[in-house]
């Protein structure tokens, strides 16, 4: 089995760097970051009195929920401890403009049956964990974005890319996802045809399907794409869609200056390219393209 | 070398045990052998799945993890150990009042698994638990309380039990002697039984802790940060499960090992002096969940 | 109250799950256990050896890893297993060890004056173990098993990670959907397992009498 991600020759290259004792070096895996000045902080911004954004800046440090099991998006790099992932860079982005760096970023695991819970109650200032917008959803908290767009689609193994064309033919295949995940409930619902099969997290999945005891793996195409980067001969992404999954940042609901602002953030690094380096840095990793950022719904 | 089964071997006897004997190791060899050979054709044994665990913030993480386990196994213990007495004092009581409540508390808590306690305990609770988490350094979501408690309100119970067992087990004479003397049940209980059942028990705890520390494992579905939690943050960014469950795997059986020699060393210096022993059953040992409604922890001897 | 009576059948699907599960593993440790006992109090050494590292391997591994290593490392041997074979392999592995030594203490609580009496009557080895010693030392082991298979039905709750669908994992679905719920859920499925507990104990308890009339 290969490593997962281009990070294999950086791997080679930290462990012979940290021969000499240096244990900070970046071991990769499938994170990927940005030097710590990669974006812009506002020195001494001004904010309306009384607001959320005023309040952060004063403090000077702010609380972000994302998630620490998701390689490039949402990881917590095992050698450093440090989290990492596009969702991370937007978070960066966005302290950036409120002018707190980088380091005053206080990152806080949250898994997807805490997420509303630690908005509502202020545990985190703002949630950036690969989290769909969606009206169910929106009647509980805001959000801010979509600052990404994509869609569930499924990775398999290569020599089955004859008959595994779509979720459509998957009756009587077994199908991988996360427990309790959207992309699962989706299958389960729509396709109840297809056998499923439920780990912890991606990778357990992915390695029941190197190994062939499932047929495929189900969640959003920016994580499978990472997948099939780390293990080009072998696997592939489907590459048909069958939703559309938009990334947005979640705060407290009808928190409406707090929702522009952040909109404002995400507009400016769509402009001056920071958004494109954060991809770059962390999903782009994996070989795929940016793209176009995608059109933000200011609701 | 005699035993029930068979008396010291003859000179054909030995000739046909060499032979088994012969085949035996073949046969395990072999299947080694297999299972090695397959793991290396499928990558299991290429340096670039092990060369995470060569990187000293690996280590480092791996090192946290292990004293994340320790501390919520010593946490538990110590807890469930304080658990045990009060409710083997309540079994033990006089007045069925204390008693009945004791009972079925133990009953229950040794009937539910474990997994389902830890989960409804996080689920429902871990706000109240926080407090725990704080008390002991481990704030870490709220995960430590649940995952302490739950190991408590099991191994309390298993240990209850135990100390029944215990006190059961010092001759019936020494609390026939102090009550001769005059003294209270309190005093009989305090100055003859327990610490004489303390010395007989000493290895039935310490096999405990075992337990304890095992079904430390259980962590990970609540995402405490243990050993295999831990694994699973270097297996999502390396991709090397198998291995990775192999380093864990092998600092828990070394662990526990340890553990276990002390139990049965402290238990065979006790039969040396040809006390009794209390045991725990094998059922006990398995954890997760543990022995039987209503069967006490095996007496040995 | 509610939520329990409109997932019944899910529930109840969850516990048959748990059954098939324990009885299929419990069978399957049976037979390892009783195989790996006679390996352990063999005459040969290295069948000894074995046994003995592959007892002490299990009993200080948890249970939750031997899981892992059916579901992740056994299809590396070219083995693909399901997610049920799966737990069936690691719950009967596991509990295997136990069976094993259950058996063997049994077998080693017979005097040895009993078999060596056996033996002076001219019973060949079979027929000393089957007629002195192992009918002595089943009735012994009937009350550890009877612990040991009650302790792997409450392990087979640890398959909910595994992708096998029974109580505890119907329990965990139910509790996302239904979260307000928690309480009564936990109450409905907790004493689902203390039934099961409850009808196994009673089994061996019934099995500890007959075989005490039959002495």
């Amino acid at each position: 089995m290969r490593l997962r991600t281009l990070a294999a020759g950086v791997a080679t290259l930290a462990l012979a760097l940290t021969a000499c004792g240096d244990s900070e070096t970046d071991l990769g895996g499938g994170g990927g970051t940005t030097d710590s000045d990669a974006y812009e902080v506002v020195a001494d911004p001004s904010f309306a009195a009384g607001s959320t954004m005023a309040r952060l800046s004063d403090a000077g440090s702010i609380k972000i929920g994302v998630k620490f099991d998701q390689p490039g998006i949402g990881n917590k790099n095992p050698s450093t401890g440090k989290p990492e992932g596009f969702d991370i860079e937007i978070g960066k982005i966005v302290a950036g403009q409120l002018g707190i760096a980088a380091d005053k970023i206080e990152f806080v695991e949250t898994v997807s049956k805490n997420r509303e819970p630690y908005i509502e109650t202020g545990k985190v200032d703002m949630v950036i964990a690969s989290y769909s917008i969606t009206d169910k959803r929106k009647q509980i908290v805001s959000f801010a974005g979509p600052y990404y767009v994509t869609g569930q689609d499924l990775l398999i193994r290569k020599e089955a890319a004859s008959e595994i064309t779509g979720p459509d033919s998957l009756a009587g295949k077994t199908v991988c996802s996360v427990t309790g995940s959207t992309p699962l409930a989706k299958i389960e619902e729509d396709y109840p045809q297809a056998k499923t099969e439920a780990y912890g997290t991606y990778t357990e999945c992915v390695d029941r399907l190197e190994t062939k005891s499932v047929d495929a793996v189900t969640t959003d195409g920016s994580i499978l794409l990472g997948y099939a980067a780390g293990n080009p001969e072998e696997l592939q992404v489907v590459g048909k869609p069958f939703s559309t999954e938009k990334y947005g940042i979640g705060l407290k609901k009808d928190d409406t200056a707090f929702r522009g602002f952040i909109n404002d953030s995400l507009q400016k690094a769509y402009d001056n390219g920071d958004w494109k380096k954060a991809f770059d840095a962390t999903l782009g990793k994996g070989g795929s393209e940016a793209g176009e950022p995608p059109a933000l719904e200011k609701y | 070398m005699s035993s029930v089964l068979y008396d010291a071997p003859g000179p054909r006897a030995r000739r046909r045990m060499l032979i088994f004997s012969v085949l035996g190791t073949a046969v395990v060899a072999l299947l080694v052998l297999f299972a090695v050979l397959r793991l290396k054709e499928n990558g299991v044994f290429s340096a670039r799945q092990w060369e995470p665990f060569t990187d000293p913030g690996i280590q480092r993480l791996l090192f946290k993890a292990l004293w994340a386990t320790v501390k919520a196994a010593l946490v538990a213990i110590a807890l469930a150990l304080v658990l045990g007495v009060l409710l083997a004092a309540g079994r033990l009581s006089d007045h069925a009042w204390v008693r009945t409540p004791a009972t079925m508390f133990i009953e229950f808590f040794r009937a539910v698994p474990l997994v389902l306690l830890i989960l409804f305990l996080f689920l429902g609770f871990s706000d109240e638990l926080a407090f725990i988490g704080r008390i002991f350094g481990s704030s870490g979501q709220g995960a430590f309380g649940p995952l302490v408690v739950g190991l408590m309100l099991y191994n309390g119970s298993v240990l209850a039990e135990v100390f029944r067992s215990g006190v059961a087990a010092v001759p019936r004479g020494q609390a026939e002697a102090a009550y001769a003397l005059g003294m209270r049940k309190n005093q009989v209980m305090r100055m003859i039984l327990v610490p004489q059942a303390t010395r007989i028990m000493l290895p039935a705890i310490v096999s405990q802790c075992v337990v304890a520390l095992k079904d430390t494992a259980l962590g990970f579905i609540i995402s405490y940060e243990e050993l295999l939690r831990q694994g699973r943050l270097i297996y999502t960014n390396f991709g090397n499960i198998v291995p990775t469950l192999f380093v864990i795997a092998a600092i828990y059986i070394i662990m526990c090992m340890a553990l276990s020699g002390l139990a049965s060393y402290l238990e065979r210096r006790l039969r040396q002096r040809g006390s009794r022993v209390v045991a725990l059953d094998p059922a006990a040992e398995m954890g997760g969940g543990g022995s039987a409604v209503g069967e006490p922890a095996e007496l040995v001897r | 109250m509610d939520v329990l009576i409109d997932n019944l059948p899910a529930l109840l699907r969850g516990f048959r799950e748990t059954v098939e599960l324990s009885a299929i593993a419990a069978l399957v440790a049976l037979v390892l256990g009783t195989l790996l006992a006679a390996i352990r109090v063999s005459p040969v050494p290295t069948l000894r050896w074995a046994g003995t590292f592959y007892v002490n391997t299990i009993r200080n591994t948890p249970l939750t890893l031997v899981y892992a290593f059916m579901a992740f490392a056994v299809p590396r041997l070219d083995f693909q297993v399901g997610p049920f074979r799966a737990a069936v392999l690691a719950l009967g592995l596991y509990t295997a060890a136990f069976i094993c030594e259950a058996i063997r203490s049994g077998v080693n609580a017979v005097p040895v004056g009993q078999a060596e009496a056996a033996r002076a009557l001219g019973l060949t080895f079979t027929g000393t173990l089957r007629h002195v010693v192992l009918a002595q030392a089943f009735r012994s082991v009937i009350p550890p098993l009877g612990s040991i298979f009650i302790a792997l039905v409450k392990n087979s709750a640890i398959a909910e990670f595994f992708a096998v669908p029974e109580a505890t994992k119907v329990f965990d679905d139910l509790v996302r959907d239904n979260p307000d719920a928690l309480y009564w859920l936990f109450a409905g499925v907790a004493l689902g397992y203390v039934i099961l507990v409850l009808l196994i104990s009673a089994v061996f308890r019934f099995l500890e009498t007959r075989l005490v009339v039959l002495r």
